[in-house]
C-alpha cells in the first residue's frame, strides 16, 4: 500500500465530491434526530427530577408516592442497558405487541427516554444540593412550592447541572448514528450505502470528517463550560 | 391602635420524641418589638419559625391579626406574603441581583407590574441605605449589605409583621452595627417585630418586650428593664449572668 | 398482557435460545474485559506522557484525544473494520472491535487520568524528588496512589460506558450477545431473545450503575 493507493482508496477527492450532497442530506437527518432528542430528553428529565424531588418531600400521604418505584426502575434500566439494545427493542420488538413506530421516530423516542433517564439523575442531584434556606426564603415571601421551584431552585440547579449534562448530551448526540442500524437514512447510513455502491471507503472517511467537524467544537465547548462554571 | 397582632395559643412542637416547645402562650400587640432570648436549644428559632409555619406546630394555634394561620384550608402562601422573615444566613437568591431579589415575590405573588414592583423595591432599598446597590448580585456585597438587602426584600411585601431569626449571628463584628441600625430604624417606624437574637444591646435599646425561653417554656416575659435589671426566674438570672 | 408474555417472555423460546445467548455473552465479556484492560493501559500511558510536558508530544496527544472523543464510536468501528483489508491485513472481527474500543476508550481514560494526575499538588512531586526518588518511583509510589482516589468515580463510569459500547460490535457482525439475540429473534420469529439480552445486560450492568453513583457521591469534591 503506497501513498497513491492511500489517496485513491481513503481520501478519493472525486468520490468525496460525488457523494457529498447525499452525505449532507444524511447529516441533516442526524441533526434533526439529535435536536429533537436533546430538547425533549432535557425537558422530560427535568420534569421527572422535579416529580421525584417532590415525592421525597411530600411525605407518605401523597398519591405521588406510588410513582417513585416505577421512576427508579425507568431511570436505572435506561442507564444500564446499552442504547443500541434499547433501540432494537423499541423498533423490532414492540411491533410484536402491536406498537409499530416508524424508524425515525423510534430513534427519537429511544434517545429521548435514554437522555431523560440520565438527565433526571443529574437534575435530581443538583436540585437536592441547593441549600434548603433558598426554598425557605422563597416560601416565606409567599411563593408557592411550584413558584419556588421555577424561579429560585431550578435556575440555580441548572447552572450546576450544566457540565455533566452537556457531556451526556454530547454522548447521546454521538449515539444518534446508531439509528443507521435500524435503517434510518442518517449520515452513517448514507456513507455505508455510498461505500457499497462505489466499492470505496472514501465516503466513510468523508462521514468521519463531517462528524468530527460537527462534534469537535461541541466537545471543546463543553470543556469550556465545565471550566468556566468551576469558578 | 393597640390590637392583638400575633396570638400564640398553647403551642407544642415535637421533633420525633423530643418536645421542643412545651406549651407557649404569647400575645403580641401591634408595634411591639419582642426579643426572644435564651440559651441554645431553648426553642427560640423553632417558635419563630412556627409563626409562619416553616416549622409545623404539633399542636396549638397561631393567629395573625385575627386570622388563624394554623387553621385548615388557610391560604398559607397568602398569609406568608404578609409576614416578612429575615434569616441568619440571609438566603438571598444568588442568581438575582438585589433589585430582582426584592421584586420577585412582588411580581409573582402580588402580581404587580414590573415598573411598580421596581419602584417599590427601590424605595425599600433606599430605606436600608442600599439604593445604589440595586444592580449588584449578592456575591458582590458584604455580609452586612446582604442582610440589609434581605430586610429590604422582606419589607417590599409590605408585611404586617417582621420575623428575625438571629439576623446578625453570621456576620463579622464590624458589620453587625449597620444591620442593627436598620432594625432599630424599622422599629422606630412602627413595625411589629419578633427578633431572636443574642445582641443584648439591641434588646435593651429597641425592644418593647423581652421574652426569655428555656427548654421550650417562657420563663420571663416583660419589659427589657425589668428582665435585665430585676429578673424573677432563677434560670433567667443564671442565663443573664453568663452573657452580660 | 398475554401478548406481552408470549412475545417478550416466551419460556419455550428462552429455552431454545439459551445456548446462542450464552455464546454471545461469553464473547461480550471477553471483549469487554480485554478492551477495558487495553483502554486503561493506553489512557494511563498517554496521561503519564502528557505529564512530562513535552510540547510536541502533548499536541499529538491532544489531537488524538479530541479526535476520538468527537468521533462517534460506531463510525470508528466501521473505519477500523473496513480499512484493514486495504492494507492487506485480514483482521478478524474480534480484534477489530478490540482496536476500536481501545482507541475510543483510551481517549476518555487519558482525560480522566490526566485530571487525576493534575489534581495532585505539585508539592508532592517536589517533595518526592527532593528525597531522591526517581521519576518512575515518584509516579508509582506517591502520585498515582493519590490520583486513584480522584480517578475512581469517573473511571468506573467510563468502564461502564465501554462495556455498553461492546454492543456496537454487532454492526460488524461479531457474534456478541446482541448479535446472537438478533439471530435468535430472526430464526425463532419471536423477540423474546432481545428482551432476554436486555435483561442480561441489565443484570450485568445495573450494579455498576449503582456503584458509579455511590462512588460519585462518596468522592464528591
Amino acid at each position: 500500500m503506497n501513498f497513491h493507493d492511500l489517496f485513491y482508496y481513503f481520501f478519493n477527492f472525486k468520490f468525496f465530491i460525488i457523494t457529498l450532497p447525499d452525505l449532507l442530506r444524511g447529516l441533516v437527518v442526524t441533526v434533526e434526530i439529535a435536536a429533537l432528542s436533546l430538547s425533549f430528553g432535557f425537558v422530560l428529565g427535568l420534569v421527572l427530577a422535579v416529580i421525584r424531588v417532590t415525592i421525597k418531600h411530600a411525605g407518605s400521604s401523597s398519591f405521588l408516592r406510588i410513582l417513585n418505584f416505577p421512576l427508579v426502575i425507568y431511570v436505572d434500566v435506561l442507564r444500564a442497558i446499552p442504547p443500541l439494545v434499547t433501540l432494537v427493542v423499541v423498533y423490532y420488538a414492540l411491533p410484536f405487541i402491536n406498537i409499530t413506530i416508524p424508524r425515525f421516530w423510534a430513534a427519537v423516542l429511544t434517545f429521548v427516554i435514554i437522555l431523560s433517564a440520565f438527565a433526571e439523575e443529574i437534575f435530581r442531584a443538583t436540585i437536592e444540593a441547593i441549600d434548603r434556606g433558598q426554598v425557605e426564603a422563597a416560601r416565606s415571601l409567599g411563593l408557592s412550592y411550584l413558584q419556588s421551584m421555577a424561579y429560585v431552585v431550578i435556575p440555580q440547579a441548572l447552572k450546576i447541572a450544566l457540565p455533566p449534562l452537556t457531556s451526556r448530551m454530547i454522548a447521546v448526540t454521538k449515539d444518534v448514528s446508531l439509528a443507521s442500524v435500524i435503517g434510518v437514512a442518517d449520515l452513517l447510513k448514507k456513507a455505508r450505502a455510498a461505500q457499497s455502491l462505489y466499492a470505496n471507503p472514501t465516503p466513510l472517511f468523508s462521514a468521519a470528517l463531517l462528524f468530527t467537524i460537527l462534534f469537535l467544537p461541541l466537545v471543546r465547548l463543553s470543556m469550556y463550560i465545565e471550566k468556566k462554571l468551576a469558578e | 391602635m393597640n390590637r392583638v397582632w400575633v396570638e400564640i395559643d398553647n403551642l407544642h412542637k415535637y421533633f420525633g420524641k423530643n418536645e421542643v416547645l412545651k406549651g407557649i402562650n404569647m400575645s403580641i400587640q401591634r408595634q411591639d418589638v419582642v426579643c426572644l432570648l435564651g440559651p441554645s436549644g431553648a426553642g427560640k428559632s423553632t417558635l419563630l419559625r412556627c409563626i409562619n409555619r416553616l416549622e409545623e406546630p404539633t399542636s396549638g394555634h397561631v393567629y395573625i391579626d385575627g386570622e388563624e394561620i394554623t387553621g385548615h384550608g388557610v391560604d398559607l402562601n397568602y398569609m406568608r406574603s404578609e409576614i416578612g422573615m429575615v434569616f441568619q444566613s440571609f438566603n438571598l437568591f444568588p442568581h438575582l441581583n438585589a433589585l430582582e431579589n426584592c421584586t420577585l415575590a412582588l411580581t409573582k405573588v402580588r402580581k404587580m407590574r414590573k415598573k411598580e414592583a421596581e419602584q417599590r423595591a427601590r424605595d425599600m432599598l433606599r430605606q436600608v441605605g442600599l439604593e445604589n446597590k440595586a444592580g449588584s448580585k449578592p456575591k458582590e456585597l458584604s455580609g452586612g449589605q446582604q442582610q440589609r438587602v434581605a430586610i429590604a426584600r422582606a419589607l417590599s411585601m409590605n408585611p404586617k409583621l417582621m420575623l428575625f431569626d438571629e439576623p446578625t449571628s453570621a456576620l463579622d463584628p464590624e458589620l453587625i452595627g449597620e444591620v442593627l441600625d436598620t432594625m432599630i430604624d424599622l422599629a422606630e417606624k412602627g413595625m411589629t417585630m419578633i427578633v431572636v437574637t443574642h445582641e443584648m444591646g439591641f434588646a435593651r435599646k429597641a425592644a418593647t418586650r423581652v421574652s426569655v425561653l428555656d427548654h421550650g417554656l417562657i420563663l420571663e416575659d416583660n419589659t427589657p428593664d425589668k428582665v435585665f435589671d430585676a429578673p424573677e426566674h432563677p434560670r433567667t438570672k443564671e442565663f443573664l449572668s453568663k452573657i452580660l | 398482557m398475554e401478548s406481552i408474555i408470549y412475545n417478550f417472555f416466551n419460556v419455550e423460546v428462552m429455552i431454545r435460545a439459551r445456548y446462542l445467548l450464552w455464546l454471545g455473552l461469553q464473547v461480550t465479556l471477553k471483549l469487554a474485559f480485554v478492551s477495558l484492560l487495553f483502554a486503561v493501559l493506553v489512557g494511563l500511558f498517554l496521561a503519564v506522557i502528557r505529564s512530562l510536558n513535552i510540547r510536541l508530544l502533548n499536541i499529538l496527544i491532544i489531537i488524538y484525544v479530541d479526535l476520538f472523543r468527537a468521533l462517534p464510536t460506531i463510525v470508528l468501528f466501521m473505519l477500523v473494520y473496513f480499512t484493514w483489508p486495504y492494507f492487506g491485513i485480514s483482521l478478524p472481527r474480534y480484534w477489530s472491535a478490540v482496536v476500536a474500543l481501545t482507541i475510543n476508550g483510551g481517549a476518555y481514560f487519558e482525560e480522566i487520568f490526566r485530571a487525576g494526575i493534575e489534581s495532585i499538588d505539585k508539592g508532592q512531586t517536589e517533595a518526592a524528588r527532593a528525597l531522591g526518588l526517581s521519576f518512575t518511583q515518584t509516579m508509582f509510589s506517591v502520585i498515582l496512589p493519590q490520583a486513584i482516589q480522584v480517578v475512581l468515580p469517573p473511571a468506573t463510569s467510563n468502564a461502564l460506558e465501554l462495556i455498553k459500547t461492546t454492543v456496537l460490535a454487532s454492526v460488524i457482525a461479531l457474534p456478541e450477545l446482541m448479535k446472537q439475540a438478533q439471530q435468535a429473534h430472526g430464526s425463532l420469529a419471536n423477540p423474546t431473545p432481545l428482551i432476554m439480552a436486555a435483561l442480561i445486560f441489565l443484570v450485568l450492568l445495573w450494579p455498576l450503575v449503582r456503584l458509579t453513583g455511590y462512588l460519585e457521591r462518596r468522592f464528591a469534591k
